[in-house]
């Protein structure tokens, strides 16, 4: 049988979603037999592979450089799954969305420093006016939300995606 | 001129590139390490209430959300004015040793050791977690066994393993339950024989990586790490030593509340990582490496019997002070062994499951600082509050900021020694992704304030325009 390509994607977030994923312990092991992992934080792909079944994203759109990537993953991604609170709903990224990008750089890098007062601007990202969900930039295809989800609820998405059944997580109602 | 990119650096927890600059010849003229997210926690969290920071703070990181978790609650421990119960201190360690595990194994088995078993320059496709599942099952079997022991120490008392809420100012939510400190002893065996077996091995297999010792970051610098009045390796409390790169003690018994008078914090044009420094030695002159190395040259001893007799023979292939980067993953795996001895004293010590685990208090003092060892390196939680506790300011200084600097001067050193501008390859630059690995770097943590190794050459001229751009 041919392996399912999946993707992981780690955006604004802190990781906690990825670490929740490798909590399924040991599944890993039998799961490796039917998926590969072709990108993603664990491993070293190149670039994002040009056709991907199954791509998992963490954490929130908040910067240019995680725009531009979100939309490249889109294009070569057959379903989408935003994975926990900040890519479902900006969560802790979104709490800096009411202060002015420039007040929150000159706060951290101006007077939180005690030498070399000046702010990050030589090839890092432009921080976007606010940390965002996903669904605000592309067509997502499952939700599932938490803080982190917990293990056996991304396992349990996965596996049903893999079996051909419709996963029970569904697409929660906003506002 | 030219320049490399490469970006994301893979296998590290979070987001980073690393820049290359070629002379006209092919040859290394510059590297620089950059981190690419900033989230500004210290701005964000003005105005919240100071008990909820422990809360917040733990999801700059979900690595090591105990270690924000603790820092904070140590903070907001000083703006009560309180003094945990002994048994809500034993707990916090106990909890802070099986993060340790969890983070280390990650790092050891599930990041580096693609490296190391799969070779540096093996086909990166299947340089990964998945490859070592493959080809070396019992390892791989053991690196997620002794994660997971970590993990349900963590989960057993504090319900979930990542983003708890057990750990609150003045102590812990909840004691501990009899049952779950029998199963912690039943367990404990199980993941000792996995450190006692993949320390020899490890020990065995660094015969074969002389020459990246000689390279990864491979320099004299201070090092710094949290010890006890005897000077013995401590990492929930305990105050901060620094030791010259010759090995003599520069400063001892910092307590957390003077951490100003040493560290100093400079930006970076290049990074949104701050690079903090030793004040007396000024910037950059300051220099100075945390976490497991960083630890284990700063401290006298570890204090536990089977960790210390590593500790010694460690010193002794490497000297008083080890200065190689690429010692880290030794220094990792004798720090585990160092937490499952510390797990162990502390689940047989029968004050561990007293029921008086949580101080109450209000605001007493309008200042915390929070200082302990994450898996990383020294963390500091520091927090002013108004009268109604409302935060004013805060400032946060992560484990792998204090790295900045030496992270800088490892990428460069390892780039000059391995890529060839010339005949580039991904082997040469998975080296200099390598190196950053070393140090296990939270990017997570340090941009409170993936997956590829992509490879893009810029030409450029002169002035750094970019003439040309060719990526893979």
């Amino acid at each position: 049988m041919k392996k399912v390509k999946v993707a992981t994607v780690w955006l604004d977030g802190c990781s906690g979603c990825h670490m929740s994923l490798l909590d399924m312990d040991a599944a890993i092991i039998s799961l490796s037999r039917k998926i590969d992992i072709v990108y993603g934080p664990l491993v070293d792909a190149q670039e994002f592979p040009e056709e991907v079944d199954v791509t998992l994203v963490e954490g929130a759109v908040s910067s240019q450089d995680d725009l531009n990537k979100i939309r490249k993953i889109r294009q070569r991604t057959q379903i989408l799954i935003s994975l926990g609170d900040c890519a479902v709903t900006g969560n802790v990224p979104a709490m800096r969305n009411n202060i002015p990008v420039n007040k929150l750089l000159q706060r951290v890098y101006v007077d939180g420093s005690d030498e070399k007062k000046l702010i990050p601007s030589d090839r890092v990202p432009a921080l976007l006016k606010q940390a965002r969900p996903l669904r605000e930039f592309v067509k997502v295809d499952h939700w599932l939300p938490g803080c982190p989800p917990p293990a056996k609820a991304i396992l349990g998405l996965i596996t049903d995606l893999l079996e051909g059944r419709k996963p029970e997580v569904g697409q929660p109602k906003f506002g | 001129m030219k320049r490399i990119t490469i970006e994301p650096i893979s296998r590290i927890e979070g987001h980073g590139k690393i820049t290359i600059q070629l002379d006209d010849e092919g040859h290394v003229a510059g590297a620089e390490f950059h981190v690419t997210q900033i989230r500004g926690f210290e701005k964000f969290t003005e105005g919240r209430p100071f008990y909820e920071m422990p809360g917040i703070t733990a999801r700059i990181c979900g690595i090591c959300p105990i270690s924000h978790l603790l820092a904070s609650a140590k903070a907001c421990d000083a703006i009560m004015a309180v003094r945990i119960p002994p048994a809500a201190r034993k707990l916090r360690e106990l909890v802070h040793f099986a993060q340790i595990v969890q983070s280390h194994a990650l790092s050891f088995f599930y990041l580096s050791a693609p490296d190391f078993l799969l070779g540096m320059s093996s086909n990166a496709a299947r340089r990964n977690v998945m490859g070592v599942i493959a080809d070396y099952p019992e390892l791989a079997r053991d690196g997620i066994e002794l994660r997971k022991f970590g993990l349900q120490v963590v989960e057993g008392l504090a319900v979930e393993r990542v983003h708890t809420s057990w750990i609150v100012p003045g102590g812990v939510a909840k004691p501990l339950a009899a049952p779950v400190r029998d199963r912690i002893l039943s367990e404990l065996p199980a993941a000792k024989a996995i450190v006692e077996r993949t320390i020899p091995f490890f020990k065995r297999a660094l015969d074969n990586f002389a020459e990246q010792i000689a390279v990864f970051g491979s320099f004299p610098t201070m090092y710094a790490g949290m010890v006890n009045a005897k000077g013995d390796l401590q990492l929930y409390d305990g105050t901060l030593r620094f030791r010259s790169a010759s090995g003599e003690i520069v400063e001892d018994q910092i307590p957390a509340e003077d951490y100003k008078h040493w560290i100093g914090e400079a930006s970076l044009r290049e990074s949104y990582l701050k690079a903090p420094y030793f004040v007396p030695q000024g910037f950059p002159a300051g220099v100075y490496r945390v976490g497991p190395l960083g630890r284990l040259n700063a401290a006298s001893r570890c204090g536990t019997p089977a960790a210390d007799a590593e500790f010694q023979e460690f010193h002794q292939r490497f000297g008083t002070v080890a200065h190689s980067s690429f010692l880290y993953h030794y220094a990792r795996l004798i720090e585990i062994l160092y937490a499952l001895e510390s797990i162990e004293a502390l689940v047989n010590d029968p004050q561990i499951l007293d029921t008086h685990v949580r101080a109450t208090a209000g605001v007493n003092a309008l200042e915390g600082v929070g200082m302990i060892e994450a898996p990383r390196g020294t963390l500091i939680h520091h927090y002013k509050v108004n009268d109604e506790g409302a935060i004013t300011w805060a400032n946060l200084i992560v484990a792998t900021g204090h790295n900045n600097l030496a992270i800088g001067r490892s990428v460069q050193q390892v780039a000059e020694h391995y890529v060839d501008g010339t005949k580039l390859n991904e082997g040469m630059l998975n080296h200099v992704s390598a190196v950053v690995r070393a140090y296990d770097p939270c990017l997570s943590c340090s941009t409170h304030a993936a997956g590829s190794l992509a490879m893009t050459i810029q030409l450029l001229d002169r002035e750094g325009t970019i003439l040309d751009e060719i990526s893979n």
